[in-house]
Order: C-alpha cells, then sequence, then structure tokens
C-alpha cells in the first residue's frame, strides 16, 4: 500500500535551532533516507520552505483569492512529507517512527486513496 | 496485504448467527469458542470454494486454513489447535489495534469476537442505535482503507499491542460490572464475555503474565457479583457483603491464575489490581482484610499507572488500615487538587470517612453532593439510604 507520511513540526522550535544543530538534524534525514532507500520503501519525498514562504490560493465566484501564509494557523505545520510503499500500516506506522521529525513533533499517516 | 479481515469477520458472525440456531436443538459444546471459530474457518472454505476461486488473496486464505485443517479430518479441534487459535487472536488483535479508537476497538471486538448485535452493543453502550452502527462502520472502513493488518503482531510489537487488547477487555468488562440500570441485563452479559475473551487470550498467550494478571482480576472481582446486590437490586458494599455467596471456585480459579503469573517475576498492573481483589477474597470476614497490604499494593499501582482515581482507592485503603482520619486527609487533598472535581465516587468517599468519624452532619453534605453526581439508580438508591442514615445520627 502507498502512505504519505506528512512531517508536522513546530516550526518556531524548528527556526530556533542553531546552524550546528542544523546540520545534525540535516544528516539524520540523510541517514534515514539512505537506509529507507536501501530498504526501497521510499517513493518519494521533499523538505519544505516554512509557511513564511507560502501562499494560499482559493476560487471563489470564479475570482482567485490569495492570501499570505498557511491555509490554517496552526502550532504545528507540515514540514515535508515522505511518499512510501508498506506492506501494511504497521509497516508504515514503523518508517514513520523512524523520521527523525517524529522525536519533536507528529507523523500524520495518510493511506492514499487508490483508484 | 493486510489479510483476509472482511472474510473472517463475516464468516465469524456467520458462525454465531448458526450456533444461536443450533445450540437451543443440540445443547451448547463444551468449548463454544472453539466451536465458533472452527465452523466460522469451516464456512470459509466452502464460501471459498463457491465463489472465490479464482481471487489469490483468497486462495491465499484458504491455503493456510488448509494447512490449519491438517490431514486428520475427524479431530475434534479445540484450542490447543494452533489454527482455531491463530484466527481468533488475529482477529482480536485487528479490532483492538491501536489505531483504531478505544470505542471504535471495543464496538468492534464486541461485534466480531462475541458476535453481538449493532443494536445490542448500543444498548450496552447506552447510544442510540445509528451511532453504534456508524461507529462500526467507519472502523470497518479505516481497517480496509488504512492498511490495518490482519494478523497476530509479530514479537516487537507485542508487548505494545497485548496492552490495547487488554485494555479493551478490562473496559468490557467495567461497563458490566458497573452496569445496573436500564439495559441491565445486556449489560451483564459483558462481564461474561469479556471474562471468556480473557480466558481464551490466556489459553493463547500462556507467557503473558499481565494476560493472565488480567483474568485473575475478572475473575476474582465477578465472584463477588451475586453478594454485591441484595433482593431489591441495591448495592451492598464489601464490608457487608454474605461472604458465603462468592462464588468459591471462581476465587481458587484467580488465585491459582494471579499465583502462577506473580512467580514470572513481571509485574504490571492487572497482576497489581487483582492481588488487591485477592487481599478481598483471602479474608473471610471483612475485620480480617489486610488493609495495609491493599494500601501498599494501591502505592504500587500509583506508581505505575498515576492517576487520581487510584490515589483515591488508595485513600480509602489508609482509611481502613490508618483510621478514618489518615484517609480523609488524603481525600481532602485530592479534592483540594480539583483532579476529580464531579466525581461522584470522590463525595462518596469523604462522606464514608466523615460517618466513621461520626461528622454526621458533613457526612450528609457529602452524600448530597455524590447523590446529585451519581450517574445509576442503584448507586442513587445507595446512597439516598446513606444520606437518611446521616441524617438521622445527626439528628440524635
Amino acid at each position: 500500500m502507498r502512505y504519505i507520511l506528512l512531517i508536522c513540526t513546530e516550526e518556531a522550535s524548528d527556526q530556533a535551532m542553531s546552524p550546528a544543530e542544523g546540520e545534525a538534524q540535516m544528516a539524520q534525514y540523510m541517514k534515514f533516507g539512505e537506509e529507507m532507500g536501501q530498504r526501497g520503501v521510499l517513493l518519494g519525498g521533499e523538505r519544505l520552505r516554512p509557511t513564511s514562504d507560502a501562499t494560499t490560493v482559493q476560487v471563489r465566484n470564479g475570482e482567485v483569492l490569495t492570501s499570505d501564509g498557511p491555509f490554517a494557523e496552526t502550532k504545528e505545520q507540515i514540514a515535508g512529507y515522505y511518499a512510501v510503499e508498506a506492506k501494511d500500516l504497521d509497516e508504515a506506522i514503523e518508517i514513520a517512527a523512524k523520521i527523525p521529525g517524529a522525536s519533536k513533533g507528529s507523523i500524520e499517516v495518510r493511506p492514499i486513496w487508490e483508484y | 496485504m493486510t489479510g483476509d479481515w472482511d472474510l473472517a469477520e463475516e464468516c465469524a458472525q456467520d458462525a454465531f448467527a448458526r450456533a444461536l440456531e443450533r445450540w437451543p436443538r443440540d445443547g451448547i459444546p463444551r468449548n463454544p469458542g472453539a466451536w465458533l471459530t472452527t465452523t466460522a474457518r469451516n464456512r470459509a472454505l466452502d464460501r471459498l470454494r463457491r465463489v472465490a476461486r479464482g481471487a489469490t488473496k483468497l486462495q491465499e486464505v484458504a491455503v493456510t486454513s488448509r494447512a490449519h485443517d491438517g490431514d486428520d479430518e475427524h479431530a475434534e479441534p479445540g484450542l490447543d489447535d494452533s489454527g482455531v487459535a491463530d484466527d481468533r487472536l488475529r482477529l482480536i488483535f485487528t479490532c483492538c489495534h491501536p489505531a483504531l479508537g478505544r470505542e471504535a476497538q471495543v464496538a468492534l471486538t464486541l461485534r466480531t469476537l462475541a458476535g453481538l448485535t449493532t443494536s445490542e452493543i448500543a444498548r450496552a453502550f447506552l447510544v442510540p442505535e445509528p451511532t453504534m452502527a456508524q461507529r462500526i462502520v467507519r472502523a470497518k472502513r479505516k481497517i480496509r482503507h488504512a492498511g490495518i493488518p490482519y494478523r497476530i503482531p509479530p514479537d516487537y510489537l507485542l508487548p505494545e499491542r497485548t496492552g490495547s487488547v487488554l485494555a479493551v477487555l478490562y473496559l468490557l468488562f467495567n461497563e458490566g460490572y458497573s452496569a445496573t440500570s436500564g439495559a441491565e441485563l445486556v449489560r451483564v452479559g459483558l462481564c461474561a464475555e469479556a471474562i471468556r475473551l480473557a480466558r481464551t487470550l490466556s489459553e493463547l498467550m500462556p507467557d503473558e503474565p499481565e494476560v493472565a494478571g488480567l483474568l485473575a482480576l475478572l475473575l476474582l472481582t465477578d465472584a463477588r457479583r451475586a453478594a454485591r446486590l441484595d433482593a431489591a437490586g441495591d448495592l451492598i458494599p464489601l464490608e457487608d457483603q454474605d461472604r458465603a455467596r462468592w462464588d468459591a471456585a471462581a476465587i481458587a480459579q484467580g488465585l491459582a491464575l494471579l499465583d502462577g503469573a506473580l512467580r514470572r517475576g513481571q509485574p504490571g498492573p492487572y497482576q497489581v489490581q487483582a492481588a488487591i481483589a485477592a487481599c478481598h477474597a483471602d479474608a473471610r470476614a471483612a475485620e480480617h482484610t489486610d488493609w495495609v497490604e491493599i494500601a501498599a499494593l494501591y502505592r504500587e499501582l500509583a506508581r505505575m499507572v498515576p492517576s487520581p482515581v487510584v490515589e483515591l482507592n488508595r485513600a480509602v485503603a489508609i482509611g481502613m488500615a490508618d483510621g478514618p482520619d489518615a484517609g480523609l486527609r488524603l481525600v481532602d487533598a485530592l479534592a483540594a487538587s480539583g483532579a476529580l472535581a464531579g466525581y461522584h465516587l470522590l463525595s462518596a468517599t469523604r462522606a464514608d470517612l466523615l460517618r466513621r468519624l461520626d461528622r454526621h452532619v458533613e457526612a450528609a453534605a457529602a452524600y448530597r453532593e455524590a447523590l446529585a453526581l451519581a450517574a445509576t439508580d442503584t448507586e442513587r438508591r445507595y446512597l439516598a439510604r446513606r444520606l437518611d442514615e446521616s441524617l438521622a445520627a445527626a439528628g440524635t
């Protein structure tokens, strides 16, 4: 089954990291990506720029409404995602728990709607 | 993939329906649990042969089921038949998967393992039938769409997953045990179901001391059922119960299970609670109860699962071991913390300690408070009786 693992973390604490902490975190993500790549479960994944760089778009009555920021102001925001191929939810949970962000924020495991 | 949850579930229900048809005619088999899963498995095979010959996924189930059947067709299947055991365990673990909400876990367990109808489950949990139906439909949909596996978890997941199963059975039992109003009969049946499922689980997982601990706890608690209510259906407190009416066989079984579990040297909250129940079961009369031991066990329990409700129980035990004054100090501290605001047993416990201290006016006020918060008719009748006694004592 395919799942998207949404990495939800507190942006404020992410931005408060020192350069050394940031590098250490990056190294953890590289290690995770390598491990999962070798295991053959990774379909893709990206880190996202912070919500200060986000733009929200809506179309109402044919009019495009554009605003600054994320669609919802919440404490935790989506900081990145992985797309994985897992045998079942238990494997997806096991992979999610290994994402470095899981130990600080939350990982939302969402099955992909297959047609 | 996720294993064949749909098929297994449907066949389990089918087997239950056949049991209801046949048992009145043929008598209940010696081992209804095993009979149910065996029948479910045979029906699954029928169905597979009939309709699903080509589908790979279903063939897989057929192959594993056939392997479980073995060559010996006339063998009497029981719980020692590993095929039956696996089917049943798979169902329990799927129903109690932590990705499902607790309410959904409980509802699914009753629906698929106990074979209760949606309307029976709705009545047992005092929710409207459409609400319960929707809860079950949603849970089944999540099992399918989120890929919750239909299998026994691998060893490294077992401790976590077993905890979830035990919590469901514990909740099931408590729902039945505390039930006294309205849909009483259905709810009392929940206790029997919880015990039956815990027994199955302990036979399937004999090396898990907490599983044995839970079964012991349920047996020791349920043993007091007959002595717990008087002829009018009113609650009789532990110290006033006729201990001759306790179920001696259930107590013996519970104590033996608990001893076996404790010998493994891996204590857990269910074993500790069973040990507390055992202290009561061991006492030939209320005044022989070892309250010092019970207070120590509650302290241990509070360390394992910190909770204000456990603290309240510890306060009761201390009140019995060291006198109502000591108990009241703890209860007042708990009340001041606000952690149990609106909990009728906090007021009821305070009232009881005040009554023991002959402070009847304050006791009456606390009984009134508890009465306003109590959830069931039986509890309300009990508290009203105590309130009258306190008022009478205060008047003299």
